[in-house]
């Protein structure tokens, strides 16, 4: 099985590692997937009062894939709001990553901690918080 | 024609270059997928390719004759490591191949009177389909589980057997843990209750002492490539008194007692029976050595690294087998960064099955610790350099994937990983 380079890039040297404070009301943590599957991610934004994610960090217990489709995640989402961050889709990582079929769910567990970690913020901040539509606008 | 073995071993195989001690990358630590061919075993097949290249069943000429004479060599060789007659060992295309004949064999021969098969739950692939082909044929198949340590309960087979059993078929070694059934106890056990008993012994010949009568052992199978021979080439022991009735799967010319009817592949059975004389030869001291690096291996790794375990019994092991679970550190992450040391996990993400290792399951080992393990195989051509790179290496890569993991975060925090509500996927 060959790897793209991306990947392992991405392996050798993720990028945003580590752990934010997740009682901070400004933090939404995501924790996604199961030990007993092989992939657990755990991604994390800090969202500024203009409604930017200022920071974002992981960490990530899985395969390769697992890993780099999570550090991209974060490298991704920084600095957009998390309107923009929620649309990120899990078939962009999987092709920057060139990942092969049979690690495609690492690329959706990437989006679906992304969504988490939104949804956990504005659990803390108000459904609309961050957003510059209302709830109902919004889909 | 002869090749200077260490200076094929020592480019291709064995990790220590000439001059000086660093190990040759990548370093080779999966021997029980398979082993490089042994460069003495290569040179005795040579010349079967080439000048002796005869039909060894052509019975009446000089060609004929020299690669019959080299087959009966070599069939010695095969019966000598096993304790077995010449006459009891018929060639076959491996070890899955034997396995095959033995369990659709006999059943087939015998299941008008006696239809059931006693397996084991860690046995390899081509058994257990084996068996399930069988019970599509209307035979009744148990499936022992095993203890914590990967053995066989003695009590539960002796409960399992009865008066429809044909055969127990059971490993003498596990192909991911290492460890050694009690061989001599089930068969002493088969023969007291009048069933036969086949062992898959594709990792146990050349790595432990065997010996089919005074294991009481009628059937065994063996590989090739797993004792540094040739791929494409294993062999079945079938015991001659008291003899093993059993159906061929294979017809044609007769040959291999009528069991396996084809011409032999003369080049792949002198590499077969090379190989089993030099292991025969060299396995007191190569199994000292390779407990020496065993050992070495675990306690660098212990003593650098908490929370790693052992998965399979160590003291009923095979020397050249190490499984180990490195907790809250999945498997095929961990191996891309020890990209330099070609090893196996049990993890789902190395296979096409999204199951952990059946084999670790079996032990009772917990799906999450299933995906954090790692089976490293040393061998004939592991040197202590080997063992030390791969220590260092292996040490790094779980610390840094540590860092890199949110389970090991949490269990530092003191969190019960269990205690969280995850969601299935």
């Amino acid at each position: 099985m060959a790897y793209s380079k991306e990947l392992l890039e991405h392996y050798d040297n993720p990028r945003n590692v580590g752990t934010l404070d997740k009682e901070d009301k400004a933090v939404g943590t995501g924790l996604v997937g199961a030990p007993a599957c092989g992939d657990v991610m755990k991604l994390q934004i800090k969202v500024g009062v203009d409604g930017r994610i200022e920071d974002a960090k992981f960490k990530t217990f899985g395969c390769g894939s697992a890993i780099a489709s999570s550090s991209l995640a974060t490298e991704w989402i920084k600095g957009k709001s998390i309107d923009d961050a929620e649309q990120i889709k899990n078939t962009e990582i999987a092709q920057h990553l060139s990942l092969p079929p049979v690690k495609i769910h690492c690329s959706v567990l990437a989006e679906d901690a992304i969504k988490a970690a939104i949804r956990d913020y504005r659990e803390k901040n108000g459904r609309t918080a961050g957003s510059a539509q209302t709830a109902d606008a919004a889909e | 024609m002869t090749i200077d073995r260490m200076a094929t071993s020592g480019a291709a195989m064995s990790g220590t270059q000439a001059g000086n001690n660093k190990p040759h990358l990548p370093i080779y630590l999966d021997y029980q997928a398979t082993t490089p061919t042994d460069p003495r075993v290569v040179e005795k097949m040579l010349p079967y390719f080439t000048e002796k290249f005869g039909n060894p069943h052509s019975r009446n000429h000089h060609h004929g004759w020299e690669a019959e004479e080299a087959i009966e060599t070599a069939r010695a060789q095969v019966a000598s490591i096993i304790g077995a007659d010449p006459r009891e060992v018929i060639f076959t295309s491996g070890a899955t191949e034997s396995n095959n004949i033995a369990i659709k064999g006999v059943l087939r021969f015998h299941k008008d009177r006696r239809n059931h098969l006693i397996t084991v739950v860690t046995e390899h692939k081509c058994v257990l389909e084996s068996a399930r082909h069988m019970e599509m044929e209307g035979c009744e198949v148990t499936y022992l589980p095993v203890e914590q340590n990967g053995l066989v309960d003695l009590d539960r087979l002796r409960a399992a057997i009865t008066d429809k059993t044909a055969l127990v078929s059971i490993m003498a070694v596990n192909n991911e843990i290492g460890v050694i059934q009690p061989l001599k106890e089930i068969g002493a056990l088969c023969r007291e209750k009048g069933v036969y008993f086949h062992t898959d012994a594709a990792q146990a010949v050349g790595k432990i002492a065997l010996d089919v009568n005074a294991m009481n052992i009628d059937l065994m199978s063996i590989s090739g490539h797993k004792l540094y021979g040739p791929k494409g080439v294993g062999a079945l022991y079938v015991r001659r008194k008291p003899r093993v009735r059993l159906e061929a799967l294979i017809h044609g010319g007769g040959q291999e007692r009528g069991l396996r009817a084809g011409t032999l592949p003369t080049p792949l059975c002198v590499g077969l029976g090379e190989a089993c004389a030099i292991a025969e030869r060299e396995m007191p001291a190569e199994a000292e050595r390779l407990r020496y690096l065993r050992d070495r291996m675990l306690k660098g790794i212990t003593k650098a690294l908490p929370e790693v375990y052992v998965n399979g019994d160590l003291e009923n092991r095979i020397p050249g087998n190490l499984n180990i679970s490195f907790a809250y550190v999945e498997g095929e992450g961990l191996m891309m960064g020890i990209k330099n040391l070609s090893v196996s996990s049990g993890s789902a993400c190395t296979s096409a099955s999204l199951e952990p290792s059946y084999v670790l399951r079996a032990l009772g080992v917990e799906e999450e610790l299933a995906h954090t393990s790692i089976r490293f195989g040393l061998g004939r051509f592991t040197t202590e350099q080997d063992v030390d790179y791969a220590i260092e290496h292996v040490v790094a890569a779980v610390r840094r994937l540590r860092e890199l993991s949110p389970l090991w975060e949490m269990a530092q925090a003191g969190i019960d990983i269990k205690s969280i509500q995850w969601a299935e996927h």
